[in-house]
């Protein structure tokens, strides 16, 4: 929502729960889903006496996380206390990182809609552990607290305020979500929590060095939320000093019922948080042979392999991109080429076309598509030897994802076999000829655009199944006479 | 010799040599609890049940010739170290109602060496005072004089044992919380490295400082104590993962050629001449026990009170913060909202010096002063730690008076919370820098028991309890009981 006189700034800070199996200081597990405080252990619940015993697992996620963003992995961060009082957070400390984060200074590449490639700055990524669950429903007057989520293990990501638009940041979240999955460091769950992301936001006069006064929105959780939450505040802190107002620094809560952000506190009613090194863990020192085993394990970046595709494959940058959108897509296209080889940009219209369209109107992923990469294979054969068309190709398409049944088995029950026959063809010309004499009198007086309707209405006589590129050039010649 | 007077070898020898079976060792020492304990006000909880209970089973592996030199031995835990299914007190109201539902990994430790569990002793509330007045159970005595202190945090701790109501009580130290009461009481208290004995289950006054150990008469009692509780623990991540020494085994080498260091700072004008006299009496045996005395000087260490008032506090606001009336421990009754919640339940629960440290530590940590205090605290700890490692380039354990004075009367110092402080200002350089430090009763001063305190290197309390041992076969300070107790 900027515009030629207000700029746009924007900072996320994005959580996203690690995917260990159990929580980052105990041995419960982390599990979604289970009765409320049925995960949690004496640790969780900050019982006196108690000590908390850091997951390595957590760190081997984190510094995945740091080499796949170009980061620095500080060789020995420091756990800290961040203090404040809350009945979702047991011990009245979050133990989180301060100071010395486990990962500093990364950058993400985003592609913005004008196909150009914007640098996003990451100040840093660190570990912490995730607060409980307040429950005020359902409760009457007393609210009731669940803390099988206290100590999930969570990385915490912070962004430069590099970003200048919300679809800009959108773009940026939806790059970091793309990243964490393929990490398979994270689950990407938004609904659950296990993704969020809290927006930093400030405008600025064009030209004007000096960033403004910012807002924070706090936990917004859908790519869609995030873009109408931003847009909102924009607007908001644009009409306030357009006003003559002034934006304070506070936090924020995006309502989507309303589509509107509402002050939840301001930088006077803040929390101190009285950060100090946690006495109870020690440094977690990374060493470099540490950092070169979880090397080893990474997979291959979705900037990587979206590279290789338009070099492979002769993919479109776009296409690339959204075929890479996802590591499970990404598999899914390239099962699909690698017994389709002869022409991977038709595999790759088909899987970016009516595949992902069905996909998206019925809700599902990739791992949940009702044409798997092999019967599509099979779709795409029959395209490529002529046997149906393409228009065609969509119907048998259709059929393929409601029944289940194969190209070739929908092909054969619905008769919609393609016409090659060169006799055939002529013969439902002749046809039509005979019974537009009119509109063949006017092609043949030179109304050229009258081509259409004899191709349209040879279609229509057979069905649709006409070879097309027969067709055209039978019928040019018929009709030329 | 009576029963309770005998050492921990004597007592094992006895039982095997069925002269007296576990179960009668531990109903001697529950009717020495019952006749004396209400009277010190040693002990929060007596658990006589369950200590019969533990002492049957401690005859059943002995009449099996199982058993180790811990097994039927009576202890009393102090209430800090978590219980399961009994009331760990912390000698607060705040905890008044809590049972544990698991067992501190020193309590499972030395209740799987054999060893009987008679009860839970008083102590200062939250282990934050220095002559157990703080406690919400009451003061507890001193058996030498039951208008004195017995000293703190670890004051009933330190009674149960002088009055022989047990022979072995655990105690934790943060600032001299073992070595100022035994001194007081005229024991001989160790509080060994910092990570050597787990913290688990040992409910946290400052984390980075405090550390388990125990109270008994003897250094070879001690020894075989610590061999129980020590060792790493994967629940403590600042537990230390190294070998634990047979330290027994180790008692007895002759002290020919060990270099001792006075610590100059030590001998200064705060100490009590008589308190000195009977030091320098000590290190005269020593000496004729073939050691060498050197003068060492620790420039820093006059600034380590004022550092452990900020580190300690600091930690122990955060560590405090978890008793908030939510899950455990008290809550104040028909809280208006959460706010009110919070405040009355803390406000009621917490007594007023617990309520002082946190309030010092929630300002040391505060935005604008964090820098100024906690910051420049943990560089002055940094000094004296070094200037510890520096004197232990050229000497081998450092002695000195383990407190000014010896025991002071009930109430002499509890309206002036500094000169409360100044009490622990020869013991706190230890857990600053992590050092194993014990205190051994020397010659008396003015009728009451004196300390020397002996400070190792890291992991050295081998040579700490050796050193204090030699001493022990020399002297009988350490044998000597209460009238009132014999």
């Amino acid at each position: 929502m900027s515009n030629e006189t207000w700029e746009t700034v924007i900072g996320l800070e994005i959580h996203a729960q690690l995917a260990t199996k159990s929580k980052i200081f105990s041995a419960s597990a982390t599990q979604y889903g289970a009765p409320p405080n049925a995960q949690a252990s004496l640790v969780d619940l900050g019982y006196p006496g108690v000590l908390p015993v850091l997951n390595q697992a957590a760190v081997g996620m984190a510094v995945k996380f740091g080499l796949a963003i170009n980061a620095q992995v500080t060789p020995r961060s420091v756990f800290a206390r961040k203090n404040y009082f809350y009945p979702d957070l047991p011990k009245g400390y979050q133990i989180s990182q301060y100071e010395l984060p486990i990962v500093a200074r990364g950058h993400l590449d985003i592609v913005l809609d004008d196909g150009s490639v914007k640098r996003v700055g990451i100040t840093r990524a660190h570990l912490e552990e995730d607060a409980g669950k307040s429950m005020h429903e359902g409760l009457g007057a007393h609210s009731g607290i669940d803390l099988n989520r206290a100590g999930t293990p969570l990385i915490e990501i912070v962004s430069e305020p590099d970003l200048r638009s919300a679809k800009e940041a959108v773009a940026y979240l939806k790059k970091i979500h793309t990243l964490v999955r393929y990490l398979e460091i994270c689950d990407g769950n938004m609904q659950e929590g296990s993704f969020r992301c809290d927006a930093n936001v400030s405008v600025r006069r064009r030209g004007e060095v000096k960033f403004g006064t910012r807002a924070e929105i706090k936990n917004v959780n859908s790519f869609r939320f995030v873009e109408k939450a931003i847009n909102h505040e924009v607007a908001r802190q644009i009409d306030l000093i357009e006003s003559g107002g002034k934006v304070v620094q506070e936090t924020r809560l995006y309502d989507p019922n309303k589509d509107e952000t509402r002050s939840m506190r301001s930088k006077e009613e803040a929390n101190d948080y009285r950060y100090f090194p946690d006495p109870d863990l020690l440094p977690v020192e990374v060493t470099p042979e540490f950092i070169a085993g979880v090397r080893a394990t990474l997979p291959e970046l979705p900037d990587e392999k979206a590279a290789r595709f338009v070099s492979q494959f002769g993919l479109s940058a776009y296409d690339a991109g959204v075929l890479t959108a996802s590591r499970e897509l990404g598999a899914y296209y390239e099962t699909v080429v690698k017994d389709f080889p002869s022409d991977p940009k038709l595999a790759a219209n088909w899987v970016n076309g009516e595949l992902a369209a069905a996909l998206n109107r019925d809700n599902l992923d990739i791992t949940q598509s009702r044409i798997g990469a092999g019967p599509l294979v099979g779709l795409l054969k029959r395209i490529a030897d002529g046997t149906i068309s393409g228009k065609i190709a969509k119907e048998v398409f259709e059929a393929m994802w409601d029944s289940g049944a194969s190209a070739d088995a929908v092909i054969e029950e619905k008769g919609l076999k393609q016409i090659s026959d060169p006799a055939a063809i002529e013969k439902a010309i002749d046809e039509v000829m005979a019974k537009s004499p009119g509109q063949l009198a006017d092609y043949r007086s030179g109304k050229d655009k009258l081509f259409g309707y004899f191709v349209g209405q040879v279609m229509k006589a057979t069905g649709g199944k006409a070879n097309p590129a027969q067709l055209n050039e039978l019928l040019k010649k018929k009709l030329a006479g | 010799m009576s029963i309770h007077t005998k050492t921990l070898p004597q007592l094992a020898a006895g039982l095997r040599a069925r002269e007296f079976s576990a179960v009668e060792l531990a109903r001697h020492f529950l009717d020495r609890i019952a006749a004396h304990g209400p009277a010190l006000n040693a002990l929060v909880s007596v658990t006589a049940d369950t200590a019969l209970e533990q002492a049957a089973a401690a005859d059943r592996t002995l009449a099996a010739g199982l058993g180790g030199p811990l097994t039927g031995i009576p202890l009393v835990h102090k209430d800090i170290f978590c219980t399961q299914g009994v009331r760990t007190t912390c000698g607060s109201r705040m905890l008044d109602n809590f049972v544990a539902p698991y067992d501190a990994t020193v309590v499972a430790k030395l209740k799987g060496a054999g060893m009987v569990m008679l009860g839970k002793a008083n102590m200062d509330e939250f282990a934050m005072g220095s002559s157990n007045e703080t406690s919400f159970y009451g003061p507890v005595k001193n058996p030498w004089n039951p208008g004195l202190v017995p000293g703190g945090s670890s004051g009933g701790s330190a009674a149960v044992v002088a009055a022989r109501l047990a022979p072995v009580a655990t105690a934790t130290d943060t600032g001299g919380s073992i070595r100022q009461p035994a001194a007081l009481c005229g024991l001989t208290g160790l509080k060994p490295t910092y990570g050597r004995v787990s913290r688990y289950g040992m409910i946290a006054f400052a984390s980075s400082l405090d550390q388990g150990g125990m109270m008994t008469a003897s250094a070879e009692d001690a020894a075989l104590v610590l061999q129980g509780m020590a060792g790493f623990d994967p629940r403590d991540s600042t537990s230390v993962e190294r070998p634990v020494p047979d330290y027994a085994a180790a008692l007895g080498q002759p002290l020919k050629g060990l270099t001792i260091g006075l610590l100059k700072e030590f001998f200064d004008k705060g100490l009590d001449p008589d308190m000195e006299r009977s030091v320098r009496e000590a290190l005269a045996v020593y000496q004729q026990l073939g050691a060498t005395l050197k003068e060492v000087s620790l420039p820093s260490i006059g600034l380590s009170v004022p550092a452990y008032y900020v580190v300690a506090p600091a930690e122990c606001s955060s560590n405090l913060a978890r008793f908030d009336g939510v899950r455990f421990g008290y809550r104040c009754k028909d809280p208006r909202d959460l706010m009110d919640l919070y405040k009355r339940s803390r406000g009621e629960g917490f007594g007023a010096e617990v309520k002082r440290r946190i309030m010092t530590g929630t300002y040391v940590l505060s935005a604008g002063y964090y820098d100024a205090y906690y910051l420049k605290a943990q560089q002055v700890r940094r000094l004296i730690a070094n200037d510890f490692e520096r004197a232990f380039g050229e000497v081998d354990v450092i002695m000195g008076p383990t407190t000014p004075t010896p025991a002071f009367g009930l109430g002499d110092k509890t309206s002036d919370p500094v000169t409360m402080y100044l009490n622990d200002i020869y013991t706190i350089g230890a857990n600053l820098a992590g050092l194993p430090a014990l205190s051994i009763p020397c010659g008396p001063v003015r009728q009451l028991p004196a300390g020397l305190q002996i400070i190792g290197r890291h992991f050295d309390e081998e040579r700490l309890l050796n050193v204090a041992h030699v001493y022990q076969r020399e002297t009988d300070w350490h044998t000597k009981v209460p009238a009132a107790y014999e």
